[in-house]
């Protein structure tokens, strides 16, 4: 149910349609269930569609504490 | 086309373009092809073409065929030599299509060193054939005391990729306009008998599989079970590329299970597996190898993936075609 | 790949594990996503949460609990004369009372594997005799797509376009799980991108209602685990719901997506295969857009079998394990199977037979 790629809006077409890119492979996906993405925004891509914005603040947030997390391992 | 038919059209078409383009004895225009080889054990195989779309990144129907059959002579240790063909063709193919497609057998076979000494073209009604179908067979000679098996493997060997695995099926679907998407990809379709016997030459190689329909899973798990031993592999280790695990992560595909048409399965035992390793790496179809797992006694068949963290869980056997999933 | 490969990160996800243990309690704990099944079958979590922790799958797989009498339909659907069914892949192989999407395929009817709805509009666009059909299967993580789809297509006029609704909804069905008599759950594991659309908000019924501990989260070994480890700590702390998924989730949720999705849909009773009828956990087409509903079409269906003895109910719910019941391995195996238990290629009793189908010669026994 939750099959959803995080990918970078790399071009903004027009009729509510944008290019992303994941990892060098591109597709159109449909911008109909959000609002306000720009080129260098990164979206959750499903089904064709982009459902959400990633909250890059939040994903630095997490990043660090595994970053953390990483550290301790190494100790043990 | 009214060249199916025998008689003269058909002539006319073998005459001023298949005979040319394939050379040789297929001038000769005999019912049969009478051949020298050299001695040792004869192996032979043949396998039918069906691709959609018929020309894709890094290849067509062409070059799939003959690389198909190659690949079948060289998994089992035996240089190839001759290939017949068989062509059946759609009424409507496009003459500039059939014409790519021989030129296009004529180069790879070779690129391949092997002959394409006998054929057939028939043409049927449109709305069959899907354009083309191409039927190889090929004969290859195994030297003597040579021994690769499908069934070979023994406890401790080392299992091999001689690259990355999931480019052919990707760059085919990318074709064929499914699903809408674009990435910068070339189908692996290579023959691969230079690269076998560069491996023959460097040690003993105990079995070879190529990863073909089903994907490297496939191929896992027949060897496996022919061999009756377990497998272990190091999920991680299998090379793939980085635009093909982006396309497999937004389908929601497996690159285990993707076809591949340039690669080889190799169980090698680990005595001398650098050396094989080092001849690999040497030939330009093999840089990218690496060893991804071994061969232990255990219930045969089994093939279990270690993931990050040191579990494992075991690898099922494909069944069907992989479709992209949402769930 | 970006936002994805920073959180692959097996150094954290092993300290994680230590944390975890070194907690030194447990619980068993119900996650409800078939994503998440896959992701914890495909890292091996189990047995390394083992014994303390156990990781049970719920219903979480929205085309595993589609009934027979809905791929039925699907299947009579397809055979139509100048229908085209366009489908999720998920959908091909799952059962019917006679046969599935994949072997009607194989007998003539036209289906089309897609991996958008947006595919079939282009279908519907290129071929104006065809009449095309998008089966619509899945939880809120797609539903809106597929309500965006119906819309464009109504903006468009394209009257060779159709849809046949079987979306589900997760809190009913919820609710309806915690509500049982005999439900025994020590926690929930919950969608990550389901949440990304109604928002972390929707569950909280869950600890405040029903007292049970909740934690969204994400996909990655990592977020798994993290949640885990929140929900054993919730053990001692108190049940509430928590977000491990704060780069995708929101308290509200996607409110445009949400809205398209109420434009478009309706909550209707739906029945979940192996379990029974969960009111409003379904989705059906408003009467705006009945023009375009194939479920209203008559169709010819084949008459409803007798009850199979199916318990993937009490499986989904964690009271029985997949040997205690009489279909399994016998009646009911992976090529043949009956509940979603089965048909989901990592579900509970699908995982169970791969196991002990090779545990068989060294008689170790099932062990998942």
């Amino acid at each position: 149910m939750c099959v959803a790629v995080p990918a970078e809006i790399v071009e903004i077409k027009e009729f509510d349609v944008a290019v992303i890119d994941i990892g060098g492979a591109r597709k159109n996906v449909s911008l109909m269930l959000i609002d306000g993405v720009e080129v260098g925004d990164f979206v959750l891509v499903h089904a064709g569609f982009a459902i959400d914005k990633i909250d890059e603040q939040e994903a630095q947030t997490t990043m660090a504490l595994l970053e953390e997390l990483a550290g301790l391992d190494e100790i043990s | 086309m009214a060249h199916g038919g025998g008689g003269t059209r058909m002539q006319d078409l073998l005459g001023e373009m298949i005979f040319p383009a394939l050379g040789g004895s297929l001038a000769a225009a005999e019912d049969a092809a009478c051949l020298d080889l050299p001695e040792g054990r004869l192996a032979f195989t043949t396998d039918s073409f069906v691709v959609k779309p018929l020309f894709f990144s890094g290849g067509d129907i062409g070059k799939l065929a003959v690389c198909g059959t190659v690949n079948d002579l060289a998994m089992v240790g035996a240089k190839p030599y001759y290939l017949t063909l068989g062509l059946i063709l759609e009424e409507g193919l496009a003459f500039d299509d059939l014409e790519k497609v021989v030129s296009s057998i004529a180069r790879t076979a070779s690129a391949a060193g092997v002959s394409v000494v006998a054929g057939d073209t028939k043409v049927v009604e449109r709305g069959k054939a899907d354009g083309l179908y191409v039927n190889t067979a090929g004969v290859g000679v195994v030297p003597d005391g040579a021994t690769v098996s499908i069934a070979g493997a023994r406890d401790g060997d080392l299992l091999i990729v001689n690259g990355f695995v999931g480019d052919h099926g990707i760059a085919v679907l990318k074709d064929r306009g499914a699903f809408a998407f674009d990435v910068e990809l070339e189908s692996d379709c290579a023959p691969l008998n230079g690269l076998v016997s560069e491996m023959l030459g460097a040690g003993a190689v105990h079995s070879l599989r190529d990863p073909t329909r089903g994907g490297l899973a496939a191929a896992l798990k027949e060897m496996a079970a022919a061999s009756g031993l377990a497998f272990e592999v190091d999920e991680e280790a299998v090379p793939v590329r980085e635009q093909v695990r982006a396309v497999c992560e937004v389908l929601g595909l497996d690159p285990m299970y993707v076809a591949n048409e340039g690669k080889l399965l190799a169980a090698v035992p680990a005595g001398g597996a650098d050396d094989v390793l080092e001849a690999m790496r040497s030939h330009p179809l093999g840089r990218d190898s690496k060893v991804i797992g071994r061969a232990m006694s255990g219930r045969g068949g089994r093939v279990s993936l270690t993931g990050q963290l040191g579990s494992s869980r075991l690898l099922r056997m494909p069944s069907g075609e992989q479709l992209p999933r949402i769930c | 790949m970006r936002f994805l490969d920073e959180f692959r990160v097996p150094a954290a996800a092993r300290e994680l594990l230590r944390e975890i243990n070194a907690l030194d309690a447990g619980g068993t704990f119900m996650e409800v996503c078939g994503t998440h099944t896959m992701a914890i079958s495909k890292a091996g979590l189990r047995p390394l949460l083992a014994p303390s922790i156990d990781l049970i799958s719920g219903p979480g797989c929205p085309v595993c609990v589609t009934s027979d009498a809905d791929i039925d339909r699907a299947i009579a659907v397809a055979k139509l004369p100048d229908v085209t069914l366009a489908t999720f892949g998920d959908m091909m192989k799952v059962p019917g009372t006679e046969g599935s999407l994949a072997s009607e395929s194989a007998r003539g009817a036209d289906v089309k594997v897609v991996y958008s709805p947006l595919e079939a509009l282009d279908m519907a666009r290129s071929d104006p005799e065809k009449r095309v059909v998008f089966l619509g299967v899945g939880f809120e993580t797609t539903a809106p797509a597929v309500a965006a789809t119906a819309l464009q297509a109504k903006r468009e006029r394209l009257r060779n376009f159709y849809l046949l609704s079987f979306h589900k909804l997760v809190p009913p069905a919820l609710r309806a799980l915690v509500s049982l008599d005999d439900f025994d759950v020590d926690g929930f594991i919950l969608p990550g991108h389901v949440s990304v659309i109604i928002g972390s908000d929707a569950y909280a019924f869950l600890p405040a209602e029903f007292g049970v501990p909740c934690v969204v989260t994400g996909f990655e070994v990592t977020d798994i685990l993290q949640a885990v480890k929140k929900l054993v700590e919730m053990r001692d702390s108190g049940p509430s719901l928590e977000v491990e998924y704060a780069r995708a989730v929101r308290p509200e949720g996607n409110p445009k997506a949400l809205g398209v999705m109420d434009t478009v849909f309706e909550p209707c009773d739906a029945e979940w295969r192996g379990l029974f009828v969960i009111p409003g956990s379904g989705l059906a087409l408003r009467e705006a857009f009945q023009r375009m509903d194939a479920g209203l079409w008559e169709v010819e269906l084949p008459e409803k079998p007798a009850a199979r003895g199916c318990r993937c109910g009490e499986i989904l719910c964690g009271k029985i394990k997949p040997m205690d019941c009489s279909l399994f391995g016998t009646v009911c195996t992976p090529d043949e199977p009956v509940g979603p238990c089965m048909v989901s290629s990592e579900g509970t009793c699908a995982s169970y037979f791969l196991y002990s189908e090779q545990a068989e010669d060294t008689g170790t026994g099932a062990s998942s």
